[in-house]
């Protein structure tokens, strides 16, 4: 019997996407929808699902599905209500994660995210190359020359879908003789021990939430203040704040510590954590029988290393423009997780949805859309919208666009005016929009503003100009309404006449 | 610069923004602030626009561009954005990266509760704010 033959050998292409975690499902497919003929999909996996087949440790994720929803789940309204699927063109290929949950939570279990990935990867038919690991990325002139353990790879741009899943440890004295948040391990194994867990964001706290029913005593101590304000609104709150609800009401056995760490180091059969206050004066020595870095994760940028991609965070994401192209190693391209290194505006400190599935699909999508326009000459195909439409089409999708919705602030809704009509120019990076010099044009956008209310807010781009106008709110948030069709007629009469 | 491999803590150490406070309160500042990098020619702050942050230069040089003049030039050590999130009103120039910038940010919002937590830096800020009336009134003269 002849061997099954593997897709995607080594050779040249017009780009390579690596990685088969989401980022690099949603990449894959969207490349597979525009006229790029020539790209190929590699993976060191042997299946898709990128850190989902392992993470999070406690098996059930923060982001929300909601199998129910006023929208039928293979329509695009429906990807508000749906954070965890990815996109399709077609019907068949939208909400499929919800059909594998068994709705004890409206959050996926780990493995029911997995399944739908699986499921996703299997009806849109996404071709990858598992088993082949991404050694080095070189330049040779124009070119990328990717070498992997299956052999060269040559390209014009290449897609990194590397995910956030590298361990990462801060630089401390004694760190090796803690386990990191990836080696957690069973909740059993610490029945009856004392905890120091370090790092008080999303796996601190989950790791201190799973370990409640089974520790003697649970510290989690690191030098910010926990963000109670940031907290009650990040998808963090919706599982795992128990602990600090423990520690703020006085309960035993729980803490909260604020504190920078000076060491780690073995003593009287177990550990202690030497630790000096930072919102407040004095030294403390925690023991325990196990400590636990939560710290986070970094994207695994060891093959890039001779291209200088620039990184922030302590070196742990790539630093990109608003294209999630890096700042400083033209060519080369990140999706999924990684993109939250491309903040976009972040006006009045309102971050993107880019570290999580719901917001990176869509930055995948753009991604894919732009390397077609710049790289290849590609124009995608865009609707004319007429001069007396443009009205309503921009508060259709200030109402309902879940691009808009869930990347707020960041992504827009783009159209260029002419005298005879408009075109829409689809989804785009508000930041792109706003400063880059272009044709006659209105981004639409929702935004979160400085008193944390969501307001739907246009630019109007002319002479070289980008004006921003706000327009009213509305208590149910239906920004298609009467109030708002005057306020964005006002805005755009100038150039509708 | 791209392979930069100080962290965040360190950067601060090196700024006179930061130079009165201890080791442990360094750390607490740098999980505080936010770190940004700019390709050159990408727009930091922008003009007219509302909800800039506060930004210190760590390495690279900015322009600061009103009407599309350059007005002065920034480097390591200079902040900006300060007075449009101190004053709510949107900020009355652009900054534009003209190398790889790396900067720190704090958001508008959160300036005001970051510099009541951190008085020696809101004291430093003041100093430097006093040096800059201090030449605008030179110039007056």
């Amino acid at each position: 019997m002849a061997a099954l033959e593997r897709p995607f050998p080594p050779g040249t292409y017009d780009v390579v996407v690596v990685g088969s975690g989401p980022g690099g499902l949603q990449s894959a497919y969207c490349l597979g929808r525009v006229a790029i003929s020539r790209y190929a999909v590699l993976s060191r996996d042997d299946s898709p699902g990128g850190m989902f087949r392992r993470f999070p440790v406690f098996e059930r994720l923060i982001s929300w599905t909601k199998p129910r929803a006023p929208f039928e789940r293979d329509t695009r309204e429906y990807e508000w209500y749906d954070h965890n699927s990815l996109l399709g063109d077609e019907p068949a290929h939208r909400g499929l994660v919800p059909s594998f949950m068994d709705r004890t939570f409206d959050l996926p279990a780990r493995e029911e995210m997995e399944a739908g990935l699986r499921s996703y990867v299997d009806r849109a038919g996404i071709v990858i190359r598992y088993g082949c690991v991404l050694e080095s990325v070189a330049r040779d002139g124009d070119e990328l020359v990717l070498s992997t353990s299956d052999g060269e790879y040559r390209c014009r741009a290449a897609i990194f879908a590397l995910g956030v899943t590298e361990p990462w440890r801060p630089e401390l004295k004694g760190v090796d003789l803690a386990r990191h948040y990836a080696d957690t391990g069973r909740a059993a194994d610490y029945d009856g021990k004392s905890v120091v867990i370090i790092g008080k964001r999303n796996s601190g706290f989950e790791v201190a939430q799973g370990l409640l029913p089974w520790a003697r005593q649970i510290t989690l101590v690191s030098p910010r203040p926990v963000q109670t304000a940031v907290l009650a609104l990040s998808a963090l709150r919706v599982r795992y704040l128990h602990p600090y609800d423990e520690y703020v009401r006085g309960g035993s056995g729980t803490y909260v510590l604020d504190a920078a760490i000076d060491r780690i180091e073995r003593a009287d059969g177990g550990l202690r954590v030497h630790a000096e206050g930072t919102t407040w004066e004095g030294k403390v020595e925690l023991e325990a029988d196990e400590v636990i870095v939560a710290t986070g994760f970094r994207t695994p940028l060891e093959p890039l290393a001779d291209l200088d991609v620039a990184t922030v965070a302590d070196g742990r994401i790539p630093a990109q423009t608003p294209f999630w192209e890096s700042v400083s190693a033209p060519g080369i391209y990140f999706a999924g997780n990684a993109t939250q290194g491309s903040p976009g505006m972040s006006k009045h400190g309102g971050s993107a949805s880019s570290s999580s599935v719901n917001g990176f699909r869509y930055n995948a999508r753009v991604l894919v859309d732009h390397l077609a326009r710049t790289h290849f000459g590609i124009e995608p195909q865009r609707q004319r919208v007429a001069l007396a439409d443009v009205v309503p089409f921009l508060l259709a999708e200030l109402a309902r666009a879940p691009e808009l919705w869930i990347q707020k602030g960041y992504l827009a809704r783009v159209l260029t005016l002419n005298g005879n009509g408009s075109v829409d120019e689809g989804i785009q990076p508000l930041a792109h929009f706003v400063d880059s010099a272009g044709p006659v044009g209105v981004a639409a956008a929702v935004e979160v503003a400085a008193d944390g209310a969501i307001v739907p807010v246009v630019y109007l781009r002319q002479n070289g100009r980008v004006e921003e106008h706000a327009l009213p709110v509305h208590p149910l948030r239906e920004f298609n309404g009467p109030e708002q069709g005057a306020a964005l007629e006002a805005v755009l009469r100038p150039l509708l006449r | 610069m791209p392979s930069e491999t100080r962290t965040v803590a360190q950067s601060l150490a090196q700024l006179t923004l930061f130079s009165d406070l201890t080791q442990p309160q360094l750390e607490e500042v740098a999980h505080t602030v936010g770190e940004e990098m700019f390709a050159e020619g990408q727009r930091v702050l922008r003009q007219g626009m509302t909800g800039g942050g506060f930004f210190i230069i760590v390495d690279g040089a900015a322009q600061v561009v009103i009407a599309g003049e350059e007005r002065v030039r920034l480097g390591r050590g200079d902040f900006f954005g300060e007075i449009a999130a101190l004053t709510g009103g949107p900020p009355t120039a652009d900054v534009v990266a003209i190398t790889l910038l790396r900067c720190l940010t704090v958001p508008g919002p959160e300036l005001e509760a970051f510099l009541l937590d951190h008085p020696r830096v809101m004291f430093r800020m003041l100093q430097a704010e006093a040096r800059r009336l201090e030449t605008a009134n030179l110039w007056l003269r």
